[in-house]
């Protein structure tokens, strides 16, 4: 059995567009990656195994779970985070809108919500209210039941 | 979480020798939603993770002209969003696509569904109906299981410590045949099938008679059940309400569940006949379609 600590690995990331050379424990999750070695706290710990999505981030543009992500995963990958949308312009369209309509209380869900959205309007650009219930199904808010942040999606898509 | 090391070979032979030499103190890792889990859970405790997914074959989904091959690796997406597979498998797109959520899907695959052998898992049942075979790599060699003799439990397979699920080969459908899979919760979707029901009929070329069929039963046993009797019960009958009801009446049968959180034994007996009666009237009419 091993005993000792299994090495780090070198992880070379773009993380909002920037890039990182890490080294990364392997048993570490992208959370935790992201969270304590890089320092972005945006993205949320809830559940800490794949149900409330509050710790949603895009990886290559899709959205995942990056509680259920090692950080030795995305090695040559492109990750982007809450902190990436907005930009010195202001607020992404999908913050503004979600602040517009009310579509945050606690706000811990809100990071998860507002990546999963946008990996959705980035491909689809007017989705139904059946379509964004549907793709925003991994993600759990104990707050708002809901309608407020779909509304504040469809007010966000063209 | 028991610390453990990363490796990320580039070969089946490789992830083979890691996976031999840890024996079950090392998993392979593909979406990770149940592996990551389990470990942070201390369901297993491990020294060693295998990420397969820069192993060629089991990033492979391919459509050919005997069928089409799965591997282990290919996360749901890559499944539903294909339209091949969508064409000719849309049983296997039905159980693909209702996984998890969106997140899930973008990791979770096929091989880790079957690998994780819940007996609720939404992806196992259409395998089955479509007669799908594992291709296992192990230290001394290929071998190949049927799906329905993959599971031998609730979180047990036939896959011995080093060995790794390379793919899952699906025949191609036969002329005039039609799949589909369903499964019932109490919610829209993120949820845990309390029963599922996968079919697979071939038609005659009339399309008003039964050639043969295979009916495949989540989450109402130990392992995902073949019904053998209900399926065979269909052969040579003619495509009525009739031949259908009996046929449901039999997979009812076929299945032991137990009475948990999710569902009473009564209730799952009752919907495996009524999802039975309405997959095999949807593959009838994909079959036609």
């Amino acid at each position: 059995m091993t005993t000792s600590s299994p090495s780090k690995v070198h992880v070379t990331t773009t993380i909002n567009g920037q890039e990182h050379e890490l080294l990364v424990p392997p048993y570490m999750s992208l959370l935790d990656t992201l969270r304590e070695l890089i320092g972005l706290t945006g993205t949320k710990e809830g559940c800490l195994d794949g149900n409330c999505g509050a710790c949603t981030v895009s990886v290559n543009g899709r959205i995942v779970d990056s509680c259920l992500v090692l950080g030795p995963e995305v090695d040559g990958k492109t990750v982007d985070t809450v902190e990436g949308m907005a930009t010195t312009d202001g607020l992404h369209p999908l913050q503004q809108a979600f602040l517009e309509e009310a579509a945050l209380q606690c706000g811990i869900c809100t990071p998860g919500f507002l990546v999963a959205a946008k990996g959705l309007l980035d491909n689809e650009p007017s989705p139904s209210e059946g379509r964004i219930r549907h793709w925003l199904a991994g993600n759990l808010c104990r707050c708002t039941g809901y309608d407020k942040i779909v509304r504040a999606v469809q007010k966000a898509s063209s | 979480m028991h610390p453990f090391a990363y490796v990320a070979p580039s070969t089946v032979e490789e992830a083979v020798a890691v996976l031999d030499e840890h024996g079950d103190r090392a998993r392979p890792l593909a979406g990770g939603t149940d592996l990551l889990v389990k470990a942070r859970a201390n369901v297993w405790e491990l020294d060693a993770v295998v990420d397969v997914k820069n192993i060629p074959e089991l990033m492979n989904l391919e459509v050919g002209k005997n069928g089409l091959s799965i591997g282990a690796g290919v996360p749901c997406y890559q499944v539903y969003e294909n339209d091949q597979v969508a064409d000719e498998y849309p049983g296997i797109i039905d159980g693909t696509s209702i996984i998890g959520g969106i997140q899930i899907q973008s990791r979770a695959g096929l091989g880790g569904n079957l690998c994780n052998a819940a007996p609720s898992g939404d992806g196992i049942p259409a395998l089955i109906a479509h007669s799908a075979v594992a291709r296992i790599a192990g230290p001394n060699g290929t071998r190949e299981v049927a799906v329905e003799e993959f599971c031998t439990g609730p979180s047990r397979t036939v896959i011995e410590p080093g060995e790794l699920l390379v793919s899952i080969e699906v025949p191609k459908p036969a002329a005039n045949s039609g799949a589909a899979y369903t499964r019932f919760i109490p919610r829209n979707e993120m949820d845990i099938a309390v029963a599922g029901v996968g079919v697979y009929v071939v038609l005659d070329n009339s399309g008003n008679n039964f050639e043969s069929a295979r009916i495949a039963l989540a989450s109402v046993g130990p392992i995902p059940i073949l019904a053998n009797e209900a399926g065979d019960s269909l052969s040579g009958k003619p495509v009525n309400d009739e031949t259908i009801a009996a046929a449901a009446k039999l997979a009812r049968n076929a299945a032991s569940p137990i009475t948990d959180m999710r569902g009473t034994i009564e209730q799952r007996k009752h919907l495996i006949e009524v999802l039975t009666d309405r997959m095999i009237k949807q593959a009838v009419e994909r079959a036609k379609g």
